[in-house]
């Protein structure tokens, strides 16, 4: 509430310092039939208007920042003795509790009248902290006024102080990818530097047992859990390895017909129908493949007399392959169509058939680019995920045979953090571990891809 | 002579038979190619076909029709006529009154229990909305249709067979029995499941609906929009037309193209750490679910605008700046708008693949059961995807058609966002 009310202040009050400061540059110039503006009258109501946001939204964010930490100190200073020498996790859970029990929230249990004074201590804290953010940041925004108000007179070039702002921003926007990436790296690293100091990373990397669930008690069973990660690694591979040997051959050879035989009535009639298949969710596949083909796999495995588990592999791999077709069909269509005209007339020159020069000439010039759509396929079949939480299995299991279940990376990561659990076992920082993995497998992947694809493409250009 | 023509002879047949040889791998090399396409669209289509197979019958929704007696002494027995009075009746014993008109000599707990089996379990708190909506219902009589219980429902579109032995289905003999009896006498109907759309889920599948998830969708892709069209935009301005050719901005590149492949459960773990972890922002919300996916869609969006400004012509920049315009008025008035179909379209294709994603969020708790409509951007919400999701988990056999019915409605957004992307491109297509 807060929040969007200063928004609308801040807001109105960047407005009214726009007309202001478009109306002071105006007055500057018709007051002297000589004096004329430098820039545009846009320009010196966006300058001002621009002192007053800025500011006021750096404080407003900064405040927001700055302001938890701040609440959890002086909190925890006004704790009885005994809860504030509680270890860190403990009294974070009673920090919360005194908050949600201020807010009138659900609380786990009854306060103390002394943590009941810290919880009224914290809704003063509140108010205060609404009125400062307030306060603080329309006063910047006003303080900016002033300065900008100052600057404003017909001869000051406000056009390049605005357009330098919007170039900062410009970077600023472009940069947002790389802070992603970062973000992503050191989340994952964090966690998983975490997770490695409970368990080592060689029995993580190389030990064959995963059982992640851990008791509650330290003397029950697996009251450690293990997490050797092989057979998740193991399982992952098998079904990219069944998706791709659906996907490589009917996408390449659609591919193949699309580029060099289909007529353009043809190409203009199937090619948006295959990029349906790459648009269907990946929610609906796993339906699919949970209602459909896996009992299907199943009935046609036991009419061989087979033993097939009613989560195969088989089945996830299948339909991954189905969602992976157009990706490789397209990717290969974009480089086989980059192939020069001119190499194939010189073959049909010599006398080779179509398909001849197809297999000796078009392919082999294409295959660093079909390669590299191969590794992204590949890439993306490790990463994905909904198919396989929904047709494959949830047990580790170290096998070859795609007719018993297996699990993956992905459906582990998601299994493992989906419910209620506490955030520093080792059980939940594996996902983040497998997550890392996870991360560098398909980084290298799509590195190597991308390189190839455009190393390729430079060649023909 | 003769033996140079026989030694041609000779060798023609053999070029003759190489020659057919050849022809015949080239029509089988073509026929290859055309069994991989119509594989894939055979494939398409059988997934379609029990989509909607399985789907359709969801739209319709079995009623009962009771005949309703509101009797005073149960809804309101001290006759106060107070609203807390109204809602602690017990309505279920009017229904069950109501359905035992119909056969009296349903005896014993357990065959009436069965026999209130019939009608959905929900169906009393119709009545109570009826009776707070109306209280001058009570002490009359009057024909309601309500729904029947799922499993019925089940059993009247046939998706349990009628022959399969008693033990291995949901419904009953005894059920059976009375459920043809209503039906002889019309008391049973199927009408459209406007239910579907107009409520928020269930654990009783004839109570289930899609809206809850539909307005969660819509939150999410508001947040999502607003956060990535823009910053997109302004990163793809940035990198066409103003970037120096160095060090950093091929390093952006390469992470923008990066970041497109990166798989999204891991863009769920970093909204997991950072914006739950570290932020402490709410779990479950729209909020968080549109920044995850704002990141996810932003490489597809900046690629997409890049490629519509790099098909701007430079006479339009060159004419602009020879007019005297800045470099960024240039871009502002004169690019931008020209590129604007193009960078649209790439922002409904990237729109639509953020509404069917379901793995990150996941991982920032949007798996929730939620039964109420969102209302704002912190609510607990879910997602389409996601409710398909937790429907095709569901164990009861009624959530299989509703599941499907789901896709059926995310495939239905899907398509008309894809069709508004390709009518923009032929809208606006420009040849320089």
């Amino acid at each position: 509430m807060s929040a969007s009310l200063l928004a609308i202040i801040l807001l109105g009050l960047s407005a009214l310092a726009y007309y202001v400061g478009r109306s002071k540059a105006l007055r500057g110039a018709s007051a002297g039939t000589a004096v004329r503006l430098h820039s545009l009258p846009v320009y010196y109501g966006t300058y001002v208007a621009l002192w007053v946001g800025l500011p006021a939204l750096a404080v407003a964010v900064l405040w927001l920042f700055l302001e938890p930490q701040v609440i959890q100190a002086l909190l925890t200073a006004r704790l009885p003795e005994e809860a504030r020498n509680l270890d860190p996790a403990r009294l974070s859970l009673l920090i919360g509790d005194i908050k949600n029990h201020a807010m009138g929230g659900v609380t786990s249990t009854e306060l103390t009248p002394a943590l009941q004074t810290v919880a009224d201590y914290f809704s003063s804290l509140r108010t205060i902290g609404v009125y400062g953010m307030t306060t603080l940041s329309v006063a910047a925004g006003l303080a900016g006024l002033a300065v900008a108000w100052r600057h404003i007179n017909p001869a000051f070039r406000a056009r390049h102080h605005v357009e330098r702002a919007i170039r900062i921003a410009l970077i600023a926007a472009s940069t947002i990818a790389i802070l992603t990436t970062v973000g992503i790296v050191l989340s994952l690293l964090f966690e998983s530097i975490r997770f490695f100091s409970l368990v080592s990373p060689f029995e993580f990397l190389f030990g064959i047992q995963w059982s992640p669930q851990t008791a509650l008690r330290a003397d029950q069973v697996g009251q450690s859990g293990a997490f050797g990660a092989v057979p998740i690694f193991a399982g992952t591979l098998l079904i990219t390895l069944i998706a791709m040997l659906v996907a490589v051959p009917i996408g390449l050879f659609s591919a193949i017909y699309m580029a060099e035989y289909a007529t353009p009535r043809f190409r203009a009639l199937i090619k948006p129908i295959l990029e349906v298949l790459a648009g269907i969710p990946t929610v609906v596949y796993g339906f699919f493949a949970a209602l459909t083909v896996a009992p299907a796999i199943r009935g046609f495995g036991e009419g061989l007399g087979l033993d097939v588990a009613s989560e195969s592999a088989l089945a996830a791999g299948l339909v991954m392959g189905v969602m992976i077709i157009p990706f490789i069909s397209s990717l290969s269509d974009d480089v086989i169509n980059a192939v020069p005209q001119s190499l194939r007339d010189g073959s049909f020159a010599m006398g080779a058939t179509k398909s001849e020069t197809v297999v000796k000439v078009v392919l082999p010039a294409a295959l660093p680019g079909i390669v590299g759509s191969v590794l992204l396929a590949v890439s993306r079949a490790i990463g994905e995920t909904m198919i396989v939480v929904m047709a494959a299995g949830l047990a580790a299991n170290l096998t070859a045979n795609p007719f018993e279940a297996v699990t993956t990376v992905t459906v582990q990561i998601v299994t493992l953090l989906t419910g209620d659990q506490e955030f520093d076992s080792a059980k939940t920082l594996a996902a983040f571990a497998l997550g890392l993995v996870l991360f560098v497998m398909t980084l290298g992947l799509n590195v190597i891809a991308l390189r190839v694809v455009r190393k390729y493409r430079e060649k023909y250009d | 002579m003769t033996d140079v023509l026989a030694g041609r002879s000779l060798a023609d047949s053999v070029a003759r038979a190489r020659l057919s040889k050849r022809h015949r791998a080239e029509r089988r090399f073509k026929y290859y190619g055309l069994v991989a396409i119509f594989a894939a669209l055979a494939i398409l289509s059988v997934l379609l076909i029990t989509i909607v197979g399985t789907g359709y019958t969801a739209f319709q929704q079995t009623y009962i029709q009771v005949d309703v007696d509101f009797r005073a002494d149960v809804i309101d027995p001290q006759g106060t006529g107070l609203e807390s009075d109204l809602r602690s009746a017990n309505y279920a014993v009017l229904l069950r009154d109501g359905l035992l008109k119909h056969f009296p000599d349903v005896e014993g707990r357990t065959d009436r229990r069965e026999l209130t089996r019939l009608v959905s379990s929900g169906a009393d708190i119709r009545l109570l909305n009826m009776v707070l909506g109306d209280p001058s219902l009570i002490g009359t009589q009057q024909q309601i249709w309500v729904k029947a219980s799922a499993d019925l429902d089940s059993f009247i579109k046939g998706q349990i067979p009628r022959d399969v032995p008693e033990d291995q289905r949901k419904v009953s003999d005894q059920q059976v029995g009375w459920i043809d009896a209503l039906a002889e006498k019309g008391l049973v109907e199927k009408r459209f499941n406007i239910d579907f759309f107009t409520s928020a889920d269930s654990r009783e599948p004839e109570q289930a609906g899609i809206l809850g998830a539909v307005v969660g969708s819509l939150l999410t892709l508001i947040v999502t929009l607003v956060l990535s069209f823009p910053v997109a935009v302004m990163a793809a301005i940035y990198l066409e037309e103003f970037a120096p050719k160095n060090r950093l901005t091929d390093f952006i590149e390469i992470n923008i193209n990066n970041l497109a492949a990166v798989p999204s459960i891991v863009f769920g773990l970093l909204g997991l750490a950072v914006f739950l972890g570290l932020f402490g922002l709410p779990r479950s919300a729209p909020l968080v679910g549109g920044m995850v996916l704002a990141l996810m869609t932003m490489p597809t969006i900046i690629i997409a605008a890049r490629a519509a400004l790099k098909a701007v012509p430079p006479s339009i920049r060159e004419a602009a700046l020879g007019m005297g315009a800045s470099p960024i008025q240039t871009a502002t008035h004169h690019v931008l708008p020209l590129a604007m179909p193009g960078i649209l379209t790439g922002t409904i294709i990237g729109m639509a693949q953020a509404l069917g994603e379901t793995a990150p969020l996941l991982m920032i708790g949007m798996v929730a059961f939620i039964v109420d409509v969102p209302g704002s951007f912190t609510d607990a919400a879910t997602v389409l995807p996601v409710q398909v999701y937790l429907w095709a988990d569901a164990p009861e056999r009624g959530f299989v058609e509703r599941t499907s019915a789901a896709i059926m409605v995310l495939l239905a957004f899907l398509i008309a966002m894809n069709i508004l992307a390709v009518f923009l491109r032929k809208r606006f297509e420009r040849r320089w």
